[in-house]
């Protein structure tokens, strides 16, 4: 198991935004996170990175409870993620958003060849090397953000509804992209709101209504359960 | 008004305005690199200079320096102002390093509001600023006269001196330094992203208490440098001599557009010069009234300062 997350609290004052989630993520998965929107997949994701405190539960990654530990380190650790909403750095340049994916890096050799990588993958980042990230389209930003977070070389990357707000076309682009990183050795938990193609392309997926986790299942099981059609794949 | 004043002078007037403003300039990084990494307005910066230049003048004695001493030769100044430029520089880092942990960092702990920030600020502040009032008597210090001021060249009929090219050569050489330091460095480049977005910041693996501890230790190193500066240009301190000083070069930092590094340069020298004008045309008891009628006329037109509030825009 790479992340196991065991009944998970979490809390925004008085408002508690999860009541107690378990998950688990093996090496190698695509795991998808479905649910409507305000159900908590964003908490959940803030949670694993640490960039929210937990009230109760424990986050393991790789062994090691990371709980309490500080978001920094936890990216020292392997969690890389690409946020909702992108995060880009508008006054910096693609290349210096990407650069700061490598932040935590001191291999240049390494950092050199996954800049190429990532630029190899989304062309039109390289096209826009110069630009300022705060200029970019949201469909530039997004891959910028999905780019950014494999500058880190994560061994677990989270992704937060990488195709909010893209064009189809874009979106069935990211989707191959999420599949081709995760054939390349990624391990990845996707949140999505589009849960047809989050399912189809996961191995296994959770679905998470109003800070509780409702469902879980392979992506086929979930995909043809009556329940989640209805809610989620919009088929009555 | 005295057109003829301002116009016959107009030179020397920029000429001083320009060695003044250099000073602003070098205090507003400070105000303005915290600003811009924490959204807070470091009140206690202008003790930050104040240290500085005690400890510099005590450098300066330990080193066998009094008022009565007289300039000494090119050798033994350069020691005397590299010694008190390092003891002035480490001293404000500490004393900015120190307000940080004992009067911030536990409210951003705590989650306090902004209004908190702003009251431990104006503490700090005081209790710096009466510390040394109660240590040194509330007296004013005289320094050594290390560098006998002396004109080099003049332009346009206006003598330009050794301390004036002292004062602006050594504010330019830090200025681009620090420019280089914030867009090319790995550490600066924290600074930005943070500044920019923390919570992305920190998903990057940037720790954000580290990327704080550095940006008051630049802006400490700013202030100790401006305060060496000070010290060799008007050759007195007292303990209540940041709280102008602070606030002109607060000024200056938001009329170049706070959380901008190159506005604080040109909003302190602007001000500087816009001074030196005014006493000009006005006489001496308007400079300091000018400063802020600019800034408060400016910002109608312009809110959020001449070059706007980004810290580190995109290199082109
Ligand atoms: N910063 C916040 N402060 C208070 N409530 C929040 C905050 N962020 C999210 N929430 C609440 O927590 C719940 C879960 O939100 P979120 O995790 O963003 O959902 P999702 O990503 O599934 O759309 C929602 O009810 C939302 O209103
Ligand atoms: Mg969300």
């Amino acid at each position: 198991m790479l992340l196991e997350i065991k009944d998970l609290t979490l809390l925004y004052g008085r408002i508690q935004a999860l009541h107690g989630i378990s998950l688990v993520v093996n090496e190698g998965e695509v795991v998808a996170l479905i649910g409507a929107n305000g159900a908590g997949k964003t908490t959940t994701m803030r949670a694993i990175s640490g960039l929210r405190p937990v009230a109760q539960g424990s986050i393991v990654f790789d062994g090691t409870d990371v709980t309490r530990m500080r978001a920094d380190l936890r990216v020292i650790r392997g969690i890389g993620q690409a946020p909702e909403g992108r995060g880009v750095f508008p006054g910096m340049t693609v290349i210096e958003n990407l650069e700061m994916g490598a932040y935590t890096r001191r291999d240049r050799a390494g950092i050199a060849e996954d800049m190429a990588m990532v630029l190899d993958l989304f062309p039109r980042l390289a096209e826009r090397r110069k630009q300022a990230g705060g200029t970019l389209s949201g469909g530039e930003q997004q891959m910028l953000a999905v780019g950014r977070a494999l500058m880190a070389r994560p061994r677990l990357l989270l992704l937060d509804e990488p195709s909010m707000g893209l064009a189809p076309k874009l979106i069935q682009q990211i989707f191959e992209i999420i599949t081709r990183i995760n054939e390349q050795g990624t391990t990845i938990l996707l949140v999505e709101q589009n849960a047809q193609q989050a399912l189809s392309r996961a191995h296994r997926g959770y679905v998470l209504e109003t800070g509780r986790i409702v469902k879980e299942g392979t992506g086929q099981e979930l995909l043809h359960d009556p329940a989640v059609k209805e809610a989620y794949l919009g088929v009555a | 008004m005295n057109f003829d004043e301002l116009v016959g002078n107009f030179p020397a007037l920029t000429i001083t305005g320009l060695e003044q403003g250099a000073i602003y300039a070098l205090v507003a990084l400070g105000y303005t690199l915290v600003y811009g990494v924490l959204r807070l307005i470091n009140f206690a910066h202008s003790e930050v200079f104040m240290v500085g230049t005690f400890t510099a003048l005590w450098t300066w004695e330990a080193l066998g320096y009094n008022q009565n001493s007289p300039s000494p030769a090119f050798g033994p100044l350069l020691l005397a102002l590299l010694a008190g430029l390092a003891v002035a520089a480490i001293a404000s880092a500490a004393t900015a390093v120190t307000v940080e942990l004992v009067a911030y960092r536990p409210l951003r702990r705590r989650n306090a509001p902004p209004l908190a920030f702003l009251i431990t600020a104006i503490g700090a502040s005081f209790v710096l600023a009466e510390s040394f009032g109660i240590g040194t008597a509330r007296a004013p210090f005289g320094m050594p006269t290390l560098i006998k001021s002396e004109t080099v060249f003049t332009v346009f009929g206006a003598g330009v001196t050794n301390v004036q090219l002292l004062i602006l050569g050594v504010t330019l050489v830090m200025m681009v330094g620090l420019d280089q330091f914030v867009n090319r460095s790995r550490l600066g480049r924290g600074i930005r992203a943070v500044a920019q977005d923390a919570d992305t910041a920190a998903l990057m693996g940037v720790n954000k208490n580290r990327v704080i501890l550095l940006v008051f230790v630049l802006g400490g190193i700013m202030a100790g440098v401006a305060a060496l500066l000070w010290n060799v240009r008007y050759g007195y301190t007292k303990f209540n001599i940041g709280f102008l000083i602070g606030l002109k070069a607060f000024a200056a930092a938001v009329l170049g557009g706070i959380g901008n590094l190159r506005g604080a340069l040109l909003g302190g020298l602007l001000l500087g010069v816009a001074e030196n004008y005014a006493a000009g045309l006005f006489g001496g008891d308007w400079k300091d009234f000018t400063g802020f009628v600019l800034l408060v006329v400016l910002l109608m037109f312009r809110p959020t300062g001449l070059l706007g509030e980004s810290l580190g825009r995109a290199r082109a």
